[in-house]
């Protein structure tokens, strides 16, 4: 057992040399990542929940979606209305994972990548925003969006 | 409308300050927002709450006036009041705030108006320094700031002063945070537009200290910092803190000459 341990502290030790990237460039086909980030079944309604509220993604801050029922939405970012006939659910996943892939000067923020970060709060450090779960709901509220 | 009137009487006064000051650099420097464009953020405030920072008697920030002025009068620890040095002649605090932060040149370092009147009561009042963002040092500040109300804020930079500004504008376009943003992603590329139920303004510092709203109280320029860092949820750097010296020296020449509003009130 203690070796196995030793063998795991040292193998943790050697990723921690590069950046630490959650989705790894192999992972990426053009401008999308296909593949989901986790195989739990993902849910359009937790998506909603998740892209609305304060105190989870709160994606409203910058963006709107007509017809959602949530007061004073934001318009820093791009209106997402119909935005499920617009892009595949690979480039909505990448796009919310991190966004500056496509676009170094963007304003949406990175919400699953923990590299190449700067004095994040200490509660924070080490941690993407949203959990490979959460995104995955996002993606599928966002693709339900058809117009 | 009077407030879009302010940036071109900014610039003049602006102009005119600068020349008695000494070696200083060129007022109109390269910063992310167009000299033409800046607005104080009075002007994203509602016409309510303009009318109420307007009004003596209704605005909330001038209890922090009153307060200051009383202790600016009374006799600190064993010794003067502020009063006794700034009461009359060369030395009335009348446009001071508006050079702040600059150089103490006893020590070479950038020190805010805190830092100022702190300075003020080690050196030369025998009493201790107050604690950043205690009520008496809130009020002192609030009130030595409002004695520059309506005027321009400099944005003179003397040599000396030069790094400091650089240092603060480092901070300013620095992405930082779990949100990876800067301070430019929303004050100099993104004002006017909603983040939510807020819009976003130019960020300026010419309110400061300021009655927020947010608070129901009023606090100081670093405190709003310290929320906007926390915000993109970075770690805030202290009260007092180097880098945000630098950065409301940033501040000051990057509102271009702005009308100091202390004591304002803000969202
Ligand atoms: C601080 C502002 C901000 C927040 C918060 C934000 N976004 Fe964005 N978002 C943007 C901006 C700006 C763009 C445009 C991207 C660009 O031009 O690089 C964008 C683009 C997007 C796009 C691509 C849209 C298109 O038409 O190509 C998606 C999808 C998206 N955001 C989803 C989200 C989700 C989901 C969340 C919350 C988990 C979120 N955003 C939170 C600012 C934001
Ligand atoms: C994600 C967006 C965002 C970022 C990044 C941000 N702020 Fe803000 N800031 C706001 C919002 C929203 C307000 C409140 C509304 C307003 O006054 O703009 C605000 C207010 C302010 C104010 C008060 C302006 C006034 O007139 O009352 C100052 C000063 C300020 N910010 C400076 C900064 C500085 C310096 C940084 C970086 C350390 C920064 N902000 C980063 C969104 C942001």
């Amino acid at each position: 057992m203690k070796l196995i341990a030793v063998f795991m502290m040292l193998s943790l030790a050697a990723c921690s040399d590069g950046p630490v990237s959650l989705v790894n460039e192999g992972d990426i086909v053009g401008d999308a990542v296909p593949a989901p980030l986790t195989d739990s079944v993902a849910s359009i309604e937790e998506g909603r929940g998740i892209f609305v509220e304060r105190d989870r993604g709160h994606c409203i801050l910058c963006h709107q979606v007509d017809g959602l029922d949530a007061p004073f939405q934001g318009n820093v970012g791009p209106d997402l209305t119909g935005l499920g006939a617009r892009l595949t659910p690979g480039q909505i996943r990448l796009r919310i994972v991190d966004a500056s892939r496509l676009n170094v000067d963007t304003v949406m923020p990175p919400y699953y990548r923990v590299h190449g970060m700067n004095q994040v709060a200490k509660e924070q450090a080490g941690k993407p925003v949203l959990t490979a779960l959460e995104i995955e709901h996002l993606v599928a509220y966002l693709r339900s969006l058809e117009g | 409308m009077r407030h879009f009137r302010w940036p071109l009487i900014g610039l003049l006064l602006g102009a005119l300050s600068a020349c008695g000051e000494e070696p200083a650099s060129d007022s109109v420097r390269e910063t992310g927002l167009a000299p033409d464009t800046i607005v104080s953020g009075y002007a994203f405030l509602t016409p309510e709450t303009q009318s109420e920072q307007d009004d003596d008697f209704l605005n909330p920030a001038n209890l922090w006036v009153d307060e200051g002025g009383k202790l600016f009068l009374s006799e600190t620890g064993v010794s003067a009041a502020c009063a006794s040095c700034h009461g009359e002649g060369d030395m009335r605090l009348d446009g001071a705030a508006t050079r702040y932060p600059t150089i103490d040149h006893a020590s070479g370092e950038l020190v805010n108006l805190e830092g100022r009147i702190n300075l003020c009561r080690t050196r030369h009042q025998q009493a201790d320094p107050l604690e950043y963002e205690s009520e008496p040092l809130l009020s002192l500040t609030t009130y030595v700031a409002s004695l520059s109300r309506g005027q321009a804020i400099s944005t003179a930079l003397s040599t000396d002063e030069q790094v400091f500004y650089e240092v603060g504008k480092t901070y300013f376009n620095t992405r930082r945070g779990q949100f990876n943003l800067s301070c430019r992603e929303c004050h100099d590329l993104n004002w006017g537009k909603q983040l939510r139920g807020d819009t976003i303004s130019q960020g300026h510092s010419n309110g400061f200290p300021a009655y927020r709203l947010e608070w129901q109280t009023l606090g100081s320029l670093h405190r709003r910092f310290r929320d906007c860092d926390a915000g993109i949820r970075a770690e805030p750097r202290t009260y007092g803190s180097a880098d945000y010296l630098a950065l409301e020296l940033y501040l000051r020449v990057r509102a271009q000459g702005l009308p100091m509003e202390t004591p304002a009130i803000r969202r």
